[in-house]
């Protein structure tokens, strides 16, 4: 090779370690090793950079072409998590807990009830329904907020809520809530979920529901303090992903002030139930 | 040497009721054209003429300069039952018609829509370089292709190979439109060969696109049945001891991940196809013992990716991504979705070897056969076990806490990053032949979206010698893309201009897919190319999965430590999961152009993106 060549190399492979200064982000201001040796040979060197910095993005396409995706598309389910059959000592009850949404990636509206039905007193023992707007803050998780609405046990109430919804590290599902009552009362309530694969379809899952309340409030038997819990073991076998009959078994407890109250009229504030019941979405 | 000299006719045809036994070649050839074939399960398959049950030698069919093509709903038939959804069949086969072009020509390719409930159809050409109003994208090219309308494309023809075209339209890709597309060379090619196949492998779901993509968006792991029960937890305990178990659960606990979603769809939905045909339906290619055989795979799938292999034949990789390489022996080679490769296998026995085809994630398979004789099958491997990917392969050992599941930047790994990529310019164990360095290597990633990006791998690693998840532990030679090396000429200069750096990221759990954590609908515009000039892509896969990157209008260099003039061409590129690969490239036409991932479903999830050349 020529003398101007091997002059035109040299300059390239100087040029290329300005090269590096300046398309690099800070990584390669720090230590260069020593005898860093680049084999010019093979490696295409840099030409010198331009005056100007090019930019990583051009001005948007003006055409009329239309959407070459629509990765903002909008969703909708409906998902029943438990519709269950329940049979305890005091008497049985149909219990549910349903949810219906529309939704985009970062945006949610869910409508949904859970309440329920005691088949000796044939009457709702307790109903509500919700409706809440959710949005993504975070990778597996949903800040949500709205309204809940209580109509067994009566008087009726209403509530504002606001809460998580999502995926806690070592897969746990949960839905914690505060809610502020039309009276000022304020509660807490969590849920949170587990799935164990026994097999590819049967699937063991332990559920923990957990309810505090910031303050007294008599008329509903409620005392400040964790209210009550409910601990629950449900195995299901999912006949598809959207529809899996399941049995369980569910201990509930009021706590605090609540039991108390409940023990010294007499009644056992623990109930323990044995539950069937069905899974499903669509 | 023609199929028909081979085969008695009357005798494959005695059992079908609507040929009569004494049928002549040119009957037969005619029926055939019309786009429908009677199969040796004697029902009839909207399967083309060119493959059929019994393949026919590409060399029989006319190189054309025109071609005439409808896109319309057909029945699909899998093993003689008509399923649920119908097929999006061009001129009413799935696959599509072959189409035998020739390098030079002006070729006509006139695409009539038949779809009158869709809102466009399109057919890409993909591999080609043609003009970017030809290039058959929907939003990028053109407007698409409106019910009852025909789109005229018309181009030169400026290389030759193996290709394929299929629809850029919404899910048709899905449901068949896509057919196999070969570029006769001007100058021979320097092997050989004397019969040539083309295999196209694809996937076809029963529950229909629309609902795959909602099911998925609802539930991650919605078609996986292969994933991490309470018996593998005992199972691993038992082999590497409970302490170990407990933390490698952990650690994917942590990140919320699972080290068994391979597959977005899985044989838990889909059968896989080889030219369209079921593996019990067993399509069929006649050879000579002794002779060559060129059989052209094309991976048509629009969520899969298959590990190809003929027990009992080691073959000869001859091109990939329709680009001369220099012949390489393997026994196994993994092709993704949208890449080709052409290989020549000489079967000397006089015996039928199975075409294995199989997915992935080890849930199920394509398949056909290789034959001296009509209506013979070999024995059909079975499924290996379903891998498990592991952190250490994706530069985040257990040792090493610092795995980000929320998106954060740790700064002391930031510092970590500099040395990593320092070591990396010197010649890592994993980059034994790094004959072009990378001088910078990537950008270190910054996500802006919090939502989108479930994870950011702070040290990716060059995985380009490993042969892939599930492979490599057989004892067979399996390619790998370190393996080829470029016999096509090289055209461009060995000089760069500038590097860039594209993050492939996503967030699976809420079936979010995206380039640099944004979606398609959040990118600032599209990515700005310098018309001639020469860039360093560096594609950093954030992500758990294998995503085959696509760009449209120009070729892909991939950087596999060969010297300038012998790096490959691709025009889609596997990354795998933590991987950091680099290419260089030549944007050699003004316009826009599609740069996506090819996972169809990941694609319109938000992995695609724009390149605009200016």
């Amino acid at each position: 090779m020529g003398a101007l060549a091997s002059l035109l190399l040299y300059s390239t492979a100087h040029a290329q370690h300005e090269g590096h200064s300046q398309m690099s982000m800070d990584m390669s201001q720090g230590d260069k090793p020593d005898g860093m040796s680049m084999d010019i040979s093979q490696s295409p060197p840099m030409r010198s950079p331009t005056e100007q910095k090019i930019s990583k993005y051009a001005p948007k396409m003006e055409n009329d072409f239309g959407e070459p995706v629509h990765d903002n598309m909008l969703f909708y389910f409906f998902s029943g998590d438990r519709l269950e059959y329940r049979s305890f000592d005091e008497g049985e009850a149909v219990l549910w807990d349903f949810r219906t949404w529309v939704m985009s990636d970062y945006n949610k509206l869910y409508l949904e009830s859970e309440g329920e039905w005691s088949i000796d007193d044939n009457a709702f023992d307790k109903a509500e329904g919700r409706l809440l707007y959710g949005h993504a803050i975070a990778p597996f998780w949903d800040v949500r907020g709205g309204v809940r609405y209580d109509f067994e046990p009566g008087p009726e109430r209403a509530y504002a809520v606001l809460g998580i919804l999502g995926l806690a590290p070592q897969w746990f599902e949960v839905d914690a809530n505060l809610y502020l009552s039309d009276e000022g009362d304020v509660s807490f309530r969590l849920e949170s979920e587990y799935d164990i694969l026994l097999t590819q379809r049967l699937i063991l899952q332990p559920r923990l529901e957990l309810e505090v309340s910031a303050q007294d409030v008599p008329e509903y038997s409620t005392y400040a303090g964790f209210t009550g819990v409910e601990i629950e073991l449900r195995l299901r076998y999912e006949i598809s992903r959207k529809f899996a009959p399941y049995i369980g078994i569910s201990w509930e407890s009021a706590l605090g002030e609540s039991a108390n109250r409940i023990e010294s009229g007499g009644g056992d504030p623990a109930t323990t139930s044995f539950v069937a019941g069905v899974k499903f979405w669509f | 040497m023609c199929l028909a000299d081979r085969i008695n006719l009357s005798h494959i045809m005695k059992n079908k009721t609507h040929l009569s036994a004494s049928i002549n070649r040119r009957k037969f050839i005619q029926q055939l054209g019309a786009g429908v074939f009677v199969t040796s399960l004697g029902g009839l398959l909207p399967s083309p003429s060119w493959a059929g049950s019994l393949g026919q030698s590409l060399l029989d069919l006319d190189i054309r300069r025109r071609y005439d093509l409808n896109i319309a709903y057909m029945p699909f038939l899998i093993n003689g039952k008509k399923e649920r959804i119908q097929a999006t069949a061009i001129n009413g086969t799935v696959p599509g018609p072959l189409l035998r072009l020739r390098e030079g020509d002006d070729v006509q390719l006139n695409v009539t829509n038949s779809l009158m409930d869709t809102k466009h159809s399109s057919i890409h050409w993909h591999g080609l370089l043609v003009p970017p109003d030809m290039d058959g994208v929907p939003g990028v090219s053109f407007a698409g292709i409106k019910p009852g309308e025909t789109f005229n494309y018309r181009f030169k023809l400026k290389q030759s190979g193996t290709y394929w075209y299929h629809s850029h339209s919404s899910f048709q890709e899905q449901t068949g439109t896509y057919g196999p597309l070969v570029i006769e060379p001007k100058e021979k090619e320097p092997f050989k060969y004397d019969r040539d196949y083309t295999v196209v492998l694809s996937d076809w779901t029963s529950d229909g696109p629309d609902a795959a993509f909602r099911n998925m968006t609802m539930s991650d792991g919605y078609y996986n049945y292969q994933q991490r029960t309470i018996g593998d937890f005992f199972n691993d305990a038992g082999e590497r001891g409970l302490k170990k178990t407990v933390a490698d659960r952990l650690a994917w606990g942590k990140m919320r991940m699972s080290p068994v979603d391979l597959a977005g769809i899985t044989g838990a939905d889909y059968t896989y196809l080889m030219n369209g045909q079921a593996p019990d339906e067993n399509w069929t290619a006649i050879f000579n013992p002794g002779e060559t055989i060129r059989l052209r795979f094309i991976a048509a799938g629009t969520m899969s990716i298959f590990d190809v292999r003929i027990p009992g034949l080691d073959m000869q990789v001859v091109m990939v991504d329709g680009k001369a390489v220099k012949p390489v022996d393997v026994h196994e080679f993994r092709i993704s979705a949208a890449e080709t490769y052409d290989v020549l296998v000489t079967p000397n026995k006089d015996q039928p070897f199975t075409i294995f085809a199989e997915s992935l994630d080890r849930s199920g398979y394509a398949r056909g056969t290789l034959s001296p004789q009509v209506g013979l099958s070999a024995a059909v491997p079975q499924l290996r076990p379903r891998p498990v990917r592991k952190l250490d392969d994706m530069g985040m050992g257990m040792m090493d806490d610092k795995i980000f599941g929320g998106g954060k930047m740790d700064h002391a790994a930031m510092k970590n990053m500099s040395g990593d990529s320092m070591a990396g310019m010197k010649g890592s164990p994993a980059t034994t032949s790094t004959a072009i360095p990378a001088p910078v290597g990537p950008e270190p990633f910054k996500p802006e979206d919090k939502v989108n990006t479930a994870m950011i791998i702070m040290n990716p690693q060059d995985r380009i010698a490993e042969p892939g998840i599930g492979l490599g532990e057989d004892g067979w030679k399996v390619l790998t893309y370190a393996d080829l090396i470029n016999d096509s000429g090289q055209p461009y200069t060995p000089m760069v201009d500038r590097e860039m750096t594209i993050n492939i990221t996503a967030n699976m759990e809420r079936s979010i897919f995206s380039f640099d954590g944004l979606k398609y609908s959040q990118q600032p515009g599209p990515y700005n190319f310098r018309h001639n000039e020469r860039l360093r892509l560096w594609l950093v896969n954030h992500t758990m999965m294998e995503h085959p990157i696509h760009l449209h209008g120009m070729w892909m260099q991939i950087e596999n430590g060969q010297p300038h003039d012998k790096i490959p061409y691709k025009h889609t590129i596997l990354v795998k999961p933590g991987e950091k690969i680099s290419a260089l490239i030549t944007p050699i036409e003004k316009g826009d152009w599609a740069f996506h991932c090819h996972l169809l479903y990941h694609m319109d999830a938000g992995m695609f993106q724009v390149v605009s050349v200016s």
